[in-house]
Order: C-alpha cells, then sequence, then structure tokens
C-alpha cells in the first residue's frame, strides 16, 4: 500500500464545501494507494464539469480536455500506450448527454479504461440546469414546468451496450467508493462507475440524506451474483426506495480492445523508438509502387 | 507520325469498370517506360452514373498536369459521348461498343472532327472466348495497337492482376481477348490514327505509379505514424484505407471512429501518449473536428490532419474537386493559437510532406493540416523513385524529453513552461520522474486551471503565439519555376501546381516571359516569401475555389494586391489550357507588351 499523500496536488479544489466530487477523489486516490499505482503509471482524462476539475487535484499524469470529450481521448491514450492505467472522469451532462455517442460506442468495444461519472443529476458547472439522469418533471432553469423528458439510466444503458463492467458507488460512502474503483481498475475492460454525487447547490432533492435513507450495499444481498445479466439487470433498474450500490455486473469473458490489435502485439507504439524504416522494409513498399 | 504524347480516356457508366482496368492500363504503360499522368471524373454512385478516366502518357517528358485536349476516347457507354466529345481532339478518335451506334452519329455530328470508330469490345470478348465482362480488356488491346505500344505491354500486367485465379485460366482468356482487340484494331484502323507514340525502351529509369493519397500515407509511414484514427469520407478514405492496410505489418494503430469529433481526438490522445498521431478527413469532417483543433491548439499536443479537399459548403460534390478550404483552415477555431497548414502539390510533395508534417507537429507542439484535394488525391504520376527514400526520411521530434533528462530539473515537471521559443520541452507520461498535466483550460506552468488570472494568462497566450514566429522562421518559401526576370508571375498553392508549371512552358514557347511561384508552406506564411511575392512585376494569383483565398492571404501578408486572380470552382481541377484560355481573356498574355 503507497501512501496516499503521494498523489497530493499543490492546487486545493474549488469545489464548493459539502460537495459530493471531494468524496470521490479521496476514494480514487485511496483506491490508487491500494493498488501500489504511481502517479507516473496512471492518465486521468476528464471533459469539462464540476467534477472534470480532478485531474486537477491529484498528482498524477492529467488531460483535462473538452466537454463530453473525454472518452475518445481516453481510448487514444490507452491505444498508443496500454501499459499507462486510463481512468476517465466525466459528470453526467458530460459523459451521457454532449459525450453520449461516445460512451455508447467504448461500451461495445470494451477498451481497458475506467470510467468514474460524477453523476449528480444536474449541470453543477453552468448553474443547475437539466441533465440527462434528471428525472421526469425535473424543475430548473431549462425546464421551468418540469422535464417532459425521461432519464437516462445509465446502468441498464451500459449493461445493454455491452459493458463488461457496471458499478454504482457513493460518494458519501468513499471506502465502499474506494474498493469499487479499484475493483474497477483491475478489471480488463470498460469499466463504468457511476457515481452517486450530491450537488449540495443545485440539486436539493437528492441529498446525503436522501440516499443515506435508500442505498444498500449488494454486497450484503445474500446470493447476489455480478456474473449474471439477468440479476444486474434487474437491479439496474431499482432506484427509487432502494438503490443497490456495488459492482451489478462484471464479466470476463470478453477480452480487451487493446488486446486484439495486432499492432499491439509487440508493445506500446508509443513508445517504440522513432527509425527511418529499415532498407528491406522501404523497398517492398515501393515495390508496391513500380 | 511519331508523336511524343497523347491523353486516352476511358468513359462509361460506374461498375462498368472504367476505373480500375483505365489504372491497370496506366499501370502498363508506366512499366513500359512512358511517363504516365491520370486523373478520374467520376460520380457519387457506386453503380450507374458517368466515370472517366484519362490517362496523359508520354514519351519523352514527364507529365504532371491534366491534358485539355483527348486523343483517343474508349467509350462504353452513351453517356460518354455526350460528355467527351467536346475535348476530342480534331485528329482523334472515339472508340465506341457496337451496339451504341445511335450515339455514334451523334459523335458525328458534334463538329469535333474526331473519327468516330464502332468497334466490337463486347463481341469480340465473347468470339475470342471470354465473356462480355471483358469487353474493357479488348479495348485496352484496341487502344495499344493504336497507340502503337505493343501488347506485351499489357500482358505483363493483365498477368499480375489476375493471378493464378482458376490456374491461371482467367489471366489466359484475358490476355487472349486482349490480343483479339490487338490484332483488330491493327488490321481496320492500323494506319488511319496519326497519335503513335511508339513503344518505349525501358530505360533503367527507376520510377514508381504512385497517387496522391499513396505518396501521403507512405511519408506518414516513412515519418513514423504510429497511429491513424479516422472516419470514412471522400476523397481522403483511401489513404486511411491505404495506412490501414499496412499498420498490421509496421507497427501502426488504426481505429475507425464513430465520427470525426472522436477519430481527431483518439489521436490528441495517442499523441499526448506520445505516438506520432494523425486523423483524415474531408473538408465536412474537418468541420466537425475544429473543436478539437483548439483542443491541440491549446493544450499544445502535436497533430496532423489531412483535409482532402471537395467542393463544399456542406456535403458539397463529394466526389469532385477544389481548393475552397484554405482560409478556413488557417482559421478554423475560437481564440488564437498556432498552428500549421501544408499543401503539398504533387505525388513528390505529398511524400514529403507526409513525414515533414510529424516534425513539425512534434517541434511546434500544435496542430498540423495538410491541404490536399479530391484531385491530388487520385491522381497517379510517374515519378522519379530517389524522390521517394523512405531511408532518407529525418525524423525530428523536437523537445521531447527521455528519461535521463529528469536529472537536470529543479522542481517539479513544467509541462507549460514559459520559453523565448515558446516551446516547452515535453516529457511524455510515464517517466518516473515527471507527471505531465494537459489542459484545454487556461492553465499555468504547471498545467494547473488559471483561468482568473490575467498575467499569466497573458504570458501563457503569449508563449504559445511565439511558437508560431519560431515556425514562420522555418516555414519554406515558394520555389519558383521559369526565370528569375519575369514579366508575369502565376502563384499557385497545392495541386495545381503541374498545371501552372506547363503554362508557363507554354507562355515560354510563346516568347512571354513568365514564372511560377508555387507554395507549400502556405501558413505560418513563409518570412522568405514576401520577398518573392513583392518582386512579381504582374502577379496573377491561380486556386480553386470562388473568392481568392490565397490571393486574399498574400495580401494580408504582404500587402501586395493581385493584379488578377484566376479561379475555379466547378469541381473540376485546374489545366494548363484553363489557365491560358483565361489569361487571354485577361488579356494578359494577349496583351504582352502592356505587362
Ligand atoms: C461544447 C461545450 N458546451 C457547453 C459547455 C458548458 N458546460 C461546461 S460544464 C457543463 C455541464 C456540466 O455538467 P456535468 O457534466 O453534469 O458536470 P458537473 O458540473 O455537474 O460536475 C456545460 C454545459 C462547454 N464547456 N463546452
Ligand atoms: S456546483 Fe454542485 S457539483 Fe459543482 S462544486 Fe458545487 S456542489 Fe459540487
Amino acid at each position: 500500500m503507497l501512501d496516499v499523500k503521494l498523489y497530493n496536488s499543490p492546487v486545493r479544489p474549488t469545489w464548493c464545501p459539502g460537495c459530493g466530487d471531494f468524496g470521490i477523489l479521496n476514494a480514487v486516490k485511496q483506491a490508487l494507494a491500494e493498488l501500489e499505482i504511481w502517479p507516473h503509471e496512471v492518465v486521468f482524462v476528464s471533459g469539462i464539469g464540476c467534477g472534470s476539475k480532478l485531474p486537477d487535484y491529484i498528482h498524477a499524469n492529467g488531460f483535462t480536455t473538452l466537454h463530453g470529450r473525454a472518452l475518445p481521448v481516453a481510448q487514444g491514450i490507452k491505444l498508443a500506450n496500454p501499459s499507462l492505467h486510463v481512468i476517465a472522469v466525466t459528470g453526467d451532462g458530460d459523459g451521457y448527454g454532449i459525450g453520449g455517442n461516445h460512451f455508447l460506442h467504448a461500451l461495445r468495444r470494451n477498451p481497458d479504461i475506467t470510467h468514474i461519472v460524477e453523476d449528480n443529476m444536474v449541470y453543477g458547472l453552468t448553474k443547475g440546469q437539466t441533465s440527462p439522469t434528471s428525472p421526469k418533471g425535473w424543475v430548473s432553469t431549462t425546464t421551468p414546468d418540469g422535464s417532459i423528458e425521461r432519464a437516462v439510466n445509465p446502468l441498464a444503458l451500459a449493461l445493454a451496450g455491452g459493458a463488461t463492467f457496471v458499478a454504482r458507488g457513493f460518494s458519501g460512502n468513499p471506502k465502499h467508493l474506494a474498493k469499487i474503483i479499484a475493483r474497477a481498475i483491475r478489471h480488463k475492460g470498460y469499466a463504468l462507475v457511476d457515481v452517486l454525487q450530491p450537488c449540495v447547490i443545485f440539486n436539493r432533492v437528492n441529498t446525503y440524506d436522501w440516499y443515506r435513507e435508500r442505498v444498500y450495499l449488494l454486497d450484503d444481498e445474500p446470493g447476489y451474483d455480478p456474473s449474471h445479466f439477468e440479476a444486474a439487470w434487474e437491479k439496474a433498474h431499482e432506484w427509487h426506495d432502494r438503490i443497490p450500490l456495488g459492482v451489478l455486473y462484471e464479466t470476463t469473458d470478453q477480452p480487451s480492445y487493446e488486446e486484439q490489435v495486432p499492432a499491439l502485439k509487440d508493445g506500446p507504439v508509443a513508445t517504440r523508438p522513432l527509425l527511418p524504416l529499415p532498407d528491406h522494409e522501404a523497398e517492398q513498399l515501393l515495390a508496391e509502387f513500380r | 507520325m511519331g508523336t511524343s504524347e497523347l491523353t486516352l480516356k476511358l468513359a462509361g457508366e460506374a461498375g462498368q469498370g472504367v476505373e480500375s482496368s483505365g489504372a491497370g492500363f496506366a499501370r502498363a504503360l508506366h512499366r513500359a517506360g512512358l511517363h504516365v499522368f491520370t486523373w478520374s471524373d467520376y460520380m457519387s454512385r457506386i453503380r450507374g452514373g458517368h466515370n472517366a478516366f484519362a490517362i496523359r502518357v508520354s514519351r519523352e517528358h514527364p507529365v504532371a498536369a491534366p491534358s485539355d485536349r483527348v486523343q483517343l476516347l474508349l467509350a462504353f457507354d452513351e453517356a460518354s459521348i455526350d460528355e467527351h466529345t467536346a475535348e476530342m481532339d480534331p485528329s482523334g478518335a472515339v472508340l465506341l461498343d457496337e451496339p451504341l451506334a445511335r450515339a455514334a452519329e451523334r459523335a458525328e455530328r458534334s463538329g469535333s472532327g474526331a473519327r468516330v470508330w464502332l468497334a466490337p469490345f463486347s463481341r469480340l470478348a465473347e468470339e475470342a472466348g471470354g465473356s462480355k465482362v471483358m469487353a474493357n480488356t479488348v479495348a485496352l488491346g484496341m487502344a495499344a495497337a493504336l497507340m502503337g505500344v505493343g501488347l506485351e505491354t499489357i500482358e505483363e500486367v493483365i498477368r499480375e492482376n489476375f493471378g493464378s485465379k482458376k490456374g491461371g485460366a482467367v489471366a489466359d482468356a484475358n490476355v487472349k481477348v486482349a490480343r483479339a482487340g490487338f490484332e483488330y484494331a491493327q488490321a481496320t484502323w492500323g494506319g488511319q490514327f496519326p497519335w503513335k507514340i511508339g513503344p518505349a525502351a525501358r530505360n533503367g529509369r527507376k520510377a514508381i505509379l504512385i497517387n496522391g493519397n499513396q505518396a501521403l500515407g507512405l511519408g506518414a509511414l516513412a515519418g513514423g505514424c504510429r497511429f491513424i484514427a479516422a472516419y470514412p469520407m471522400t476523397p481522403a478514405s483511401s489513404l486511411y484505407e491505404w495506412l490501414t492496410a499496412h499498420a498490421d505489418r509496421h507497427g501502426l494503430v488504426s481505429k475507425q471512429a464513430e465520427d470525426e469529433i472522436a477519430a481527431i481526438l483518439m489521436a490528441i490522445g495517442a499523441s499526448y501518449a506520445g505516438a506520432r498521431a494523425m486523423t483524415s478527413t474531408s473538408g465536412g469532417g474537418f468541420s466537425l473536428m475544429v473543436e478539437a483543433l483548439g483542443l491541440a491548439g491549446m493544450a499544445e499536443v502535436p497533430v496532423v490532419i489531412v483535409d482532402a479537399q471537395r467542393p463544399g459548403p456542406s456535403t458539397g460534390m463529394p466526389t469532385r474537386t477544389g481548393q475552397g478550404d484554405l482560409l478556413f483552415a488557417i482559421h478554423a477555431s475560437q481564440g488564437e493559437f498556432p498552428r500549421i497548414v501544408l499543401a503539398p502539390g504533387s505525388q513528390e510533395e505529398c511524400f514529403e510532406v507526409g513525414a515533414r508534417a510529424f516534425n513539425l507537429a512534434e517541434k511546434y507542439q500544435c496542430p498540423v493540416i495538410v491541404l490536399t484535394d479530391g484531385f491530388l488525391a487520385n491522381s497517379y504520376k510517374t515519378s522519379p523513385e530517389a524522390a521517394f527514400a523512405p531511408t532518407r526520411v529525418v525524423i525530428d521530434r523536437g523537445e521531447t524529453l527521455q528519461s535521463e533528462d529528469g536529472a537536470k530539473l529543479d522542481g517539479p515537471y513544467a509541462r507549460y513552461k514559459v520559453t523565448p521559443s515558446g516551446i516547452s520541452p515535453r516529457a511524455l507520461p510515464g517517466l518516473p520522474w515527471s507527471v505531465h498535466l494537459a489542459s484545454s483550460d487556461e492553465h499555468t506552468e504547471l498545467g494547473h486551471f488559471e483561468d482568473e488570472d490575467p498575467d499569466n494568462r497573458k504570458e501563457q497566450a503569449a508563449k504559445r503565439m511565439r511558437k508560431l514566429e519560431s515556425a514562420r522562421a522555418e516555414m519554406r518559401p515558394p520555389e519558383r519555376y521559369g526565370p528569375d526576370d519575369a514579366e508575369l508571375t502565376l502563384v499557385g498553392w497545392g495541386s495545381s501546381r503541374g498545371a501552372i508549371q506547363e503554362a508557363v512552358d507554354v507562355l515560354a514557347a510563346e516568347g512571354v516571359r513568365a514564372n511560377a511561384l508555387h507554395f507549400v508552406d502556405v501558413w505560418p506564411f513563409a518570412a522568405a516569401a514576401v520577398e518573392a511575392v513583392q518582386r512579381a512585376r504582374y502577379l496573377v494569383v491561380v486556386e480553386g475555389n470562388l473568392t481568392g483565398q490565397f490571393a486574399r492571404l498574400i495580401r494580408a501578408e504582404t500587402g501586395r494586391k493581385a493584379d488578377e486572380v484566376i479561379t475555379r470552382d466547378d469541381g473540376r481541377p485546374i489545366t494548363p489550357g484553363y489557365i491560358l484560355t483565361r489569361l487571354e481573356g485577361l488579356k494578359v498574355h494577349a496583351g504582352r507588351e502592356a505587362v
């Protein structure tokens, strides 16, 4: 176990006091320390939003990209250098709204990346607009009469899309969250960790207390087996009174995307020396055109 | 009568094999030691519609531009007659398949003066023991006879194309059919076709036949490209496909992304991780990439973006060509940041730029946009092999730090260190002594968010922009073609290179002292280019767009207003004849004394 302080950034978070993102940051550091992953061995790739500032607040490689665009950048990094641990961090608007198409396609590819979604069911950074995970009827500045769309169910969407690891955490229980994140990082393939993250400013419904009254741990559920898709599907639809936390689904029967790429058989392309083509290769290429 | 060059055009419906048999014949002529230049003209359909493939063949001189006149037309459908008789040389000939007799009359009446000969393409194919689909091969046999290049020219390529399919029976059948066509043409029209370029002696000249997209791909491979992500879009797809075909063998990761947005972002991710990375697309896809272009600029991630232009806006003319994206490429994205724009003008330059783009991207840690177009992408040219030596390519990664450089640091690694050149040494992620923090938001030297402090902003923005000034000094001035002291200077960029140079040659033959300035490095405007432009006595800019974008750029960068601008925006390539006709219209070269 490494010292958690190793990951301390010189920068103090600008999150609102009490924001659920603090719990996620702590859990992430805890997971890395537990797995003994050094700061230079991991890359945090985020989008834009309150939660997407996380790479700034942790001492590790990081790339804050654009709103909704963390996943393709993360996949590019992983494809170029699979020896790096790649962790994408997005908000719900970021990951499921503007980045929805990228999310869908990451699911079916199974890249070996961990995707942590700070799901506060609202747009935090832009001051409280409705998000794809806001429930139907949600009142905000952009839906003053209440949203008339149904909310996205990220866990069900991930399962349907082919995710090989689907989990839910709660930032009010960072210890448990750290365990899930560690498991997600260990998982070979795309791992979604949707985190219930109270936004203490713009979401006055889904508060810490609201969650505490409802969440329970799947680990405490007798006989729950995360390798069963049907069971996971059912749990993914449980919400109002009882909200399951933990690994809903994990399968190891799919190879990761990178494992199937022939060019990566000889190791990461990013770290291979760059030399002029050897004579025989050049000769063979030119012969195509003679 | 012997001539030193001619243009042959194959025309027919999509699906009739015009493109493939044309390309095969071009290769045959190239192998025989002739100089070849091809261009194609096709519609955005898989079947039906009208396609044409033109081959300009020359015995003595290299050819680098499309011609304006066709001497021999092989017509496989009626539309070919309507589309192409206007281009016919009066002393040329049109060969069209027997069943198209009705069209033959129309062709005779068209007044081009060219002979119109009904030719039994499909009948001979069947009679010679082949099948109707070999009509193309018959036609090529006939063409070989009329041009006087010898049957063995095409035999070799037929054998290579069909290989041992069905134990070599397919190749044998095609060779037989080609011979039938060859013999028929000799017997029937033998002495009546004046354009004989004759059999070329294989002269030991080392040459390759390559198109712009292949040359760019070859350059990228030689330049150490390790990653390409793209989304198919004409006319860029064949570049991406060519690299993908070579990916496994050359340690290149190729990824078809869900869209262009993801394609460029994947390339940016791969490049952040340390792989030389690129994406290829056309204008519409490039439009989608613009957001990420800014990300690469702000986060200072090297990335190579190929925009194979076609006429726009929107989906425009998918299978045609144009140069309408120049100012967009230079200005795309909100905010200000350095980028480099290169526009190769020939197959050789495609190769060179394919490799150099990565050096520039890594050296200046910025996006490099390569502007080609549909015409250059698809045009094959006989080119000296020496210009494509992959082993001679120099790889320069600029200030990319290695493991041993860690010892030299006196504090934490600062990704965006403020330096006089604006270039901050880049430590790739994974080095044990550093973490690499990149950010799309305004940031400090260490890469942390800093979107409040005006001084930090000014310092970082200026640091980024200084890279452009550093690059400007390295940008190459235009290449001059023709005499130094010309009365008339034609200026072009990108794919019109060959046509402009040929126009200069024609003018010279007519006694006009003209020269050409050809730009490959279009942005930043090379410091050394300013003088070259300002020295021109009469400046005519030639380009493939409606509004004269390069002329505007020249004026902005040098203060020099072009005296005339010749533009073409009908989706067709610029030809020497097009330039000369327009010059006449402008009374530029007609009024020689005025110049
Ligand atoms: C292309 C683009 N559109 C819009 C924005 C503005 N924007 C920044 S963050 C954000 C939403 C953030 O919500 P979410 O992803 O849920 O993250 P949170 O702030 O709640 O953590 C938006 C719309 C942007 N930065 N870029
Ligand atoms: S607005 Fe909400 S999500 Fe954003 S920092 Fe504040 S509490 Fe956290």
